[in-house]
């Protein structure tokens, strides 16, 4: 009977935890209080930085949904001049991801015009939600 | 950039076929452990490490329910909408093959807290990937790179055209 019971638990724990991380994944939030020390430029990025903002992007190789964020955030800067979208390879740059402490891919920090971690979004960014944000960013009246 | 560069050295896979793998592995695993310690166990435990172990260490094109999926169901199919980078399910038969052989040791050991929690977290991951299209190598790839700060992508993953 053992079995049955590790089969049930594991089910209930999957389905669980599916549905928590569908709720939660690729929602946007506050920067963490960490975050606040941390200031990223050109010389981090190897980019310049948007003259208002600049998402960074991280990705790794074994990520399937990596691709998918990155199409969506390039779709989304592709209008906005004054906004940068940098995508960093997680597995070359664990100076960031220590400093940032991010821990799973794809993860996206917004940075202000300065350089300065603002917002995160950890999973694959939900558009409406990235659309929205940049409007409140650009201080833009949201549609 | 970078993270996406060697992509286009590796042939992208149809990513329902390791989406289906998943499901019979979890399928396999469930009997697995319904079936608990014991020969039937055992047999079903090496048949599903041997996949895995294909899918890990050859590549996806030798995992023998991607295989399956390829000849039986995709003909039925119409075309993916988008083909993907086959790493990130080769990364996940890596993390199967893990816990299979560990499953394994504990059966053959005589451990059944071994067996059973190995079996169980294969069998979470499995439904998680195949119910939830979840990507494994997204949660545990960094944290692994962070803990051991070594590059585990040569060493599992190798970039073997595939």
């Amino acid at each position: 009977m053992t079995g049955v019971y590790v089969v049930a638990a594991a089910t209930v724990l999957t389905v669980v935890f599916g549905l928590y991380r569908a709720l939660t994944d690729g929602r946007v939030r506050g920067a963490r209080r960490r975050d606040a020390a941390v200031r990223l430029g050109a010389e981090q990025l190897g980019e310049e930085l948007g003259s208002s903002a600049t998402f960074v992007q991280f990705s790794s190789a074994v990520c399937a949904p990596c691709r998918a964020t990155k199409r969506l955030l390039a779709d989304v800067v592709k209008d906005e001049p004054s906004v940068a979208h940098v995508e960093l390879d997680a597995e070359t740059r664990l100076d960031l991801v220590e400093k940032l402490n991010i821990t799973r891919t794809p993860t996206v920090v917004l940075l202000d015009k300065d350089g300065v971690v603002k917002h995160r979004i950890v999973g694959t960014p939900r558009k409406p939600h990235v659309v929205h944000l940049l409007h409140q960013v650009l201080k833009r009246p949201v549609a | 950039m970078s993270a996406e560069q060697p992509a286009i050295t590796l042939k992208p896979v149809d990513p329902r076929g390791p989406r289906f793998g998943a499901g019979i592995t979890a399928v396999v695993l469930a009997v697995i452990l319904i079936l608990g310690p014991g020969f039937p166990a055992l047999v079903l435990l090496i048949i599903q490490t041997i996949a895995f172990g294909l899918g890990s260490l050859v590549g996806l094109h030798a995992q023998p329910y991607g295989l399956l999926y390829k000849r039986l169901l995709r003909p039925r199919l119409s075309p993916p909408r988008e083909l993907e980078d086959p790493r990130p399910p080769r990364f996940a038969q890596t993390v199967g093959l893990v816990f299979a052989v560990a499953g394994l040791i504990g059966l053959l050991a005589a451990l059944p807290v071994l067996f059973y929690v190995a079996i169980a977290f294969a069998l979470i991951a499995a439904l998680l990937n195949s119910v939830f299209n979840f990507c494994l190598g997204c949660e545990l790839y960094l944290l692994g790179r962070r803990a051991f700060g070594n590059p585990l992508a040569q060493r599992f993953i190798s970039v073997n055209p595939s």
